[in-house]
């Protein structure tokens, strides 16, 4: 017999690891993904229930797709047939699979794992989807975490999210966004790759003194599903170099946050670092750069590249970054990339000229990295007044605890 | 499944070629082309343009039942409608794929699913 505590990390495994795929078989072979959905979470309550009695079984991915879909069957049955007809005829869908389909032949690793994944994955991402949909649906049908687990994570109701979740759901069907592989895959890709980034960054900022010690570490979550990703996409060089990426800033967690406020890179502890991470991120980086298919994520992990295999902070080639900071504005404009060039520019130009790049952003009146940035080159330049003005300017915008604690105090270095 | 299509584009940008001047006539090949084959593939199920927003009138109704008639589209916006498919796709990224086909130069689609329509 089973313990409880077994029982439940491997439901919590089998969740994380397998209901995503299991929805998306469920959900192509049925045409539905709402009741893909709800046959999953049927057949893991029924797991939660049988398995303390019965054992955990060896084959807990197989088991879940047979039971998920004896669910969607009794779901569908439940239905009334009328309403399914006159859906199957709107839809020009053909419900009656089930019936004379064949139970596919499933085993351990026989289940075609990729290709199922990577379509879910797709429509999660779909770009007639906002973005924080993707991210929200992303979680929740290829992260299979709960509804409670990503609100708690994003710091926002349950019912929000939710309500945000149906709301997709509901696009899905009504405008039947397909759940296919599309011809222009790597278009797409970059759709997923930004949703998986906003996930970790979403970790990234908001790992504070005041995040509920429960909740789920968005970070690994990212890191997790861009792995998966990474084989589902045949190595795609944008791929590992966002896996690199997040390999290299997630390394430097536990020097990051020091007593609840945040530690800048310059005063880090670098033999906190987890090198081992490092290293695996720089071979990552180097698979993908062979393929001489250059795009921002790559660029961005070879800045973070640098920072992460400087042994001091003064060992840092600041040149070769602002020269990487330069590509990554043509490749990709954006503010914030400005913001970070400002900082490259003063290590090898001076504050003056790192103010002169701020000077020319617009739009990130809000944004109170860009005043935490320039209140720092202010105060490089010696103008105090106006960078303690920019310091609290900073803190009144940022709500990351870590952040807020940091840029509460005038820097006395 | 059926979509509506609108075209949205900036009026005061659209081409205003000359009948017969060959910028005229290969803009219009590339519609009768493109037309062509939408029928052809099946997708087309109807579709046309619409004359300048300045010939719109608005018609209100509220809810007492009371209308008033003003002229012109109910809000400034830089793009208008001017034009619109109704076409058969197998889904959203079908609908989609057509929608990017329209041989308009620049303008925004709305790309919307027929929720019932009584003729069909």
């Amino acid at each position: 017999m089973a313990t409880e505590p077994d029982v439940d990390d491997a439901l919590t495994q089998l969740a994380r690891n397998d209901a995503g795929r299991v929805v998306a078989i469920v959900a192509r072979r049925f045409g539905d993904l709402d009741l893909a959905e709800d046959a999953v979470q049927d057949a893991l309550v029924e797991a939660g229930e049988r398995w303390p009695t019965t054992g955990v079984p060896d084959n807990q991915a197989a088991w879940l797709h047979q039971v998920a879909r004896r669910k969607a069957i009794d779901r569908l049955r439940r239905a009334d047939a009328a309403v399914r007809r006159e859906r199957r005829a709107r839809d020009g869908r053909d419900g009656d699979g089930e019936a004379a389909d064949p139970m596919p032949l499933l085993t351990d690793r026989g289940l075609d794992p990729g290709d199922e994944r990577l379509r879910l994955i797709l429509l999660c991402c779909h770009p007639a989807l906002d973005p924080d949909t993707q991210v929200a649906l992303t979680l929740r049908l290829v992260g299979g975490l709960t509804t409670d687990e990503i609100a708690a994570a994003f710091l926002v109701p349950t019912s929000t999210l939710a309500q945000r979740i149906s709301r997709a759901k509901r696009k899905i069907r009504d405008a039947a966004i397909p759940l296919s592989l599309p011809d222009r895959l790597e278009e797409r890709l970059g759709v997923v790759l930004d949703t998986l980034y906003l996930i970790f960054n979403e970790g990234y900022l908001s790992r504070g003194a005041n995040a509920p010690a429960t909740r789920v570490d968005l970070c690994a979550e990212a890191i997790r599903l861009t792995d998966v990703v990474v084989g589902l996409s045949d190595r795609r060089p944008e791929a590992c170099g966002l896996l690199a990426l997040m390999g290299f800033v997630h390394a430097r967690r536990d020097a990051r946050v020091v007593d609840g406020s945040l530690v800048l890179l310059d005063q880090q502890d670098r033999t906190r670092w987890h090198v081992d991470e490092v290293h695996r991120a720089n071979s990552l980086l180097h698979e993908a750069m062979t393929a001489r298919r250059p795009g921002p994520f790559q660029l961005q992990a070879i800045i973070a590249a640098h920072h992460a295999n400087a042994r001091e902070p003064d060992d840092t080639d600041w040149g070769r970054i602002n020269a990487l900071y330069e590509q990554l504005a043509q490749m990709r404009p954006s503010p914030v990339v400005e913001v970070n060039r400002a900082v490259a520019v003063t290590m090898v130009n001076g504050p003056t000229a790192g103010l002169q790049v701020l000077d020319e952003i617009d739009g990130l009146d809000q944004y109170h990295l860009f005043h935490a940035t320039r209140s720092e080159l202010l105060r490089r330049a010696g103008r105090v007044e106006e960078a303690e003005a920019a310091r609290m300017t900073a803190h009144a915008l940022a709500t990351n605890p870590a952040e807020r604690r940091l840029l509460a105090r005038r820097p006395v270095r | 499944m059926e979509y509506m299509i609108l075209l949205y584009s900036d009026e005061s940008a659209r081409p205003d070629f000359a009948p017969g001047t060959p910028e005229f006539e290969s803009m219009m090949s590339d519609w009768m082309t493109f037309n062509q084959e939408l029928i052809d593939s099946g997708n087309f199920v109807t579709g046309g343009s619409l004359a300048p927003s300045s010939s719109a009138t608005m018609l209100h109704k509220s809810f007492d039942g009371s209308t008033s008639t003003v002229d012109g589209p109910y809000a400034e916006t830089k793009e208008q409608i001017g034009g619109y498919y109704l076409v058969r796709a197998n889904d959203l990224d079908h609908a989609l794929e057509i929608a990017k086909r329209i041989p308009i130069p620049a303008g925004s689609f709305e790309v919307r699913p027929i929720d019932f329509r009584p003729d069909a």
